[in-house]
């Protein structure tokens, strides 16, 4: 699209965003400010993250996109043909190997990341103790003392009302054991997936003016107690697609009489396993 | 069996196609004209550019056409655009005071320096849907009253407070603001970032905060010391030049509250002002801006702040509605990732429940009875 710098932003806005990347890797979990730009698409639908990738990416690199695991969601598609509009030269791909950057809303890959990649999560809520103290001025202090009591205590009152833990997605993490952070919206199943992860992390709140970032192989530890550890969910069950028993899984209603069946949401596990499930069969 | 709840590429193709035609109307009715836009629907027009932080009225307009009569989707096209534009300077404060003046009117004098101006005004019309209106051909009526001329002199009431010694004094700063639209706001913020959060603010929750002041939500006695209407000068310093020269006009509306103020240990009893700015003709606006930055000033000014609109954090994180609607509609995009854990969760919570229940049917009974 002419009339556009590449990848929309201007290269004076990507440095202003790289730099506050560069600080948010040296200081794992930290949320950094930044001077978040009105995006031609809506806050809350990804415009951290469309930062943060525009900020990132160059002509050589391999884009893929997901919402909800899947790289065929209407706002996975319309994300990606944004940047295939504007960065002219950018491949875009829907295997999680070929990516080297990859942009999400609320899930990890189930394909293992390597070093070199970068993940990119779009976020709604920086601030992991915004619903137990909403004041922005008062959470700050809260992370400079590293006072995360009230967590605590959030968690050990779910934990005496319903025996466990009730956040099932978005489940707060302590990274590199300094700063508590918000995973973004992913199920606590992927939680684990962040600890040690090869690949850089790298979050934007474009309505919240806020980036961090989880250098590779840094501690990521969800929050839990000794006595009732940390315990990720998934509908128990398998893909009836592609057969996977270890796999994130969309329940999907087939009909309304109670039928349903399991299906991966990550498209790009599930569709590589098919195929080759198909290879083998011939 | 299948039915897959994602769309793809052509399903929004079709959507966008779909939209373009319903935006289009009927098609034996003429098309509206961004002309016809500007001229007519000049209010609507002001509030996209005033939400918008963008004034142009032809490109308003378009957004106005383009959002088929939306104010927030119109506000939010003028930003998405204004965020590609260069800024290549920042203007010198605009002189209101030397505003070639359409309305002008004081609550707080019967009579003053320069006068009362109703100018075009809905005040004291009666809402009665004008049928005539409806038909082709209408003729509008033609005013009589010319417009003040340029050299009427308009002094502030405010001045005119503050030659008293009624008026608290506003402390002049020289410091460059900071700009909301490239830093990102912290807390406690100064008033120049936040009357620039509540400019861009949404006129339907700055006059909510504002009406729940006068209800007795914050303390507020507030009185319409001015309201001011015209246009004014933009002048710019370029740095080759390094005087000012002028690069254009627009049309604000300006509104001073003059609101009494008790006293505190340091300040004698007197009175405070809020202020409020806005493009164009939207006093309904600039009023609601002008309530709002007083009540915002209760901590400055040693009050009890416990009303939401005098919570600064509370009103200027809220006020945007292109940030709020994007995260409210947002709610429209697939979550079933979350849900599906969500619903796990719920499961796993209720079987424990049933588990514990099977295991002690007699207390349960027991409690229910």
């Amino acid at each position: 699209m002419s009339g556009y710098n590449f990848a929309y932003l201007d290269e004076g806005t990507k440095r202003m965003i790289r730099r506050a990347l560069l600080k948010a890797v040296a200081v794992p979990g930290f949320q950094v400010p930044f001077g978040s730009r009105e995006m031609p698409l809506p806050y809350g639908w990804g415009t951290g993250g469309i930062q943060v990738t525009a900020a990132v990416i160059g002509p050589d690199d391999t884009l893929k996109v997901i919402d909800q695991g899947a790289d065929d969601t209407t706002n996975a598609v319309s994300i990606r043909r944004f940047f295939a509009r504007v960065a002219p030269g950018l491949r875009t791909t829907e295997s999680t190997a070929e990516a080297t950057v990859i942009q999400t809303r609320h899930r990890i890959p189930e394909t293992p990341l390597r070093e070199g990649q970068v993940m990119v999560y779009q976020v709604p809520q920086p601030e992991p103790l915004f619903r137990l103290e909403p004041r922005r001025a008062e959470t700050r202090r809260l992370h400079a003392l590293a006072d995360y009591g009230l967590m605590q205590v959030k968690l050990y009152e779910d934990i005496a009302r319903h025996g466990r833990v009730a956040s099932s997605y978005d489940h707060p993490v302590m990274v590199g054991e300094r700063y508590l952070m918000s995973p973004s919206p992913i199920p606590s199943f992927d939680n684990p997936k962040m600890h040690m992860s090869p690949a850089l992390q790298l979050f934007g709140a474009g309505r919240e003016r806020r980036l961090y970032a989880v250098p590779p192989y840094t501690a990521v530890r969800s929050l839990d107690f000794e006595d009732h550890p940390f315990v990720p969910l998934r509908a128990n069950g398998r893909c009836t697609l592609c057969g996977s028993g270890e796999s994130y899984l969309d329940e999907v209603v087939t009909d309304d009489r109670g039928g349903r069946m399991f299906v991966c949401s990550d498209t790009d596990y599930c569709g590589t396993r098919q195929a080759a499930m198909k290879e083998a069969a011939e | 069996m299948y039915v897959a709840v994602k769309g793809g590429e052509t399903a929004i193709a079709n959507a966008h196609a779909w939209l373009d035609e319903a935006r289009r109307g009927d098609p034996s009715v003429p098309e509206l004209t961004t002309d016809q836009v500007a001229g007519q629907l000049t209010l609507a027009v002001d509030r996209a550019m005033s939400e918008g932080s963008l004034y142009d009225p032809g490109l308003g307009a378009l957004a106005v056409k383009q959002a088929r009569g939306d104010g927030i989707e119109a506000a939010f096209l003028l930003r998405a655009y204004r965020t590609t534009l260069p800024r290549f300077a920042a203007s010198l404060p605009v002189d209101t005071g030397a505003m070639a003046v359409r309305r002008r009117v004081s609550a707080t004098y019967k009579d003053l320096p320069g006068g009362q101006v109703l100018g075009p005004t809905f005040d004291y019309t009666h809402r009665l849907l004008d049928f005539a209106l409806a038909a082709e051909g209408y003729a509008p009526a033609r005013s009589e009253e010319a417009e003040p001329g340029e050299d009427a002199a308009f002094p502030r009431v405010t001045g005119l407070l503050a030659g008293e010694g009624l008026m608290a004094p506003e402390v002049a700063s020289d410091e460059e603001p900071a700009d909301v639209t490239r830093t990102p706001t912290t807390y406690p913020a100064t008033r120049a970032l936040r009357l620039q959060r509540l400019a861009r603010g949404d006129e339907g929750f700055l006059l909510g905060m504002a009406y729940s002041t006068q209800r007795g939500y914050g303390n507020s006695h507030p009185f319409v010391g001015e309201l001011r209407q015209g246009s004014v000068a933009v002048s710019i310093v370029p740095e080759e030049l390094g005087f000012p020269i002028e690069i254009g006009e627009i049309e604000v509306t300006e509104c001073e509250m003059v609101n009494q103020f008790k006293g505190s240990r340091s300040e004698p009893p007197q009175f405070t002002r809020g202020y409020g700015l806005t493009f164009g003709r939207l006093e309904r606006r600039a009023m609601s801006m002008a309530l709002v930055d007083r009540a915002l000033r209760a901590e400055e000014l040693g009050e009890d702040a416990t009303a939401p609109a005098q919570n600064e954090e509370f009103v200027l994180n809220h006020s945007d509605n292109i940030e709020a609607t994007g995260f409210l509609e947002h709610l429209k995009l697939p979550h079933y990732v979350d849900f599906q854990s969500e619903l796990e969760s719920v499961r796993a919570m209720r079987a424990q429940v049933e588990a514990e229940r099977a295991a002690a049917p007699q207390a349960f009974k027991e409690a229910a009875e």
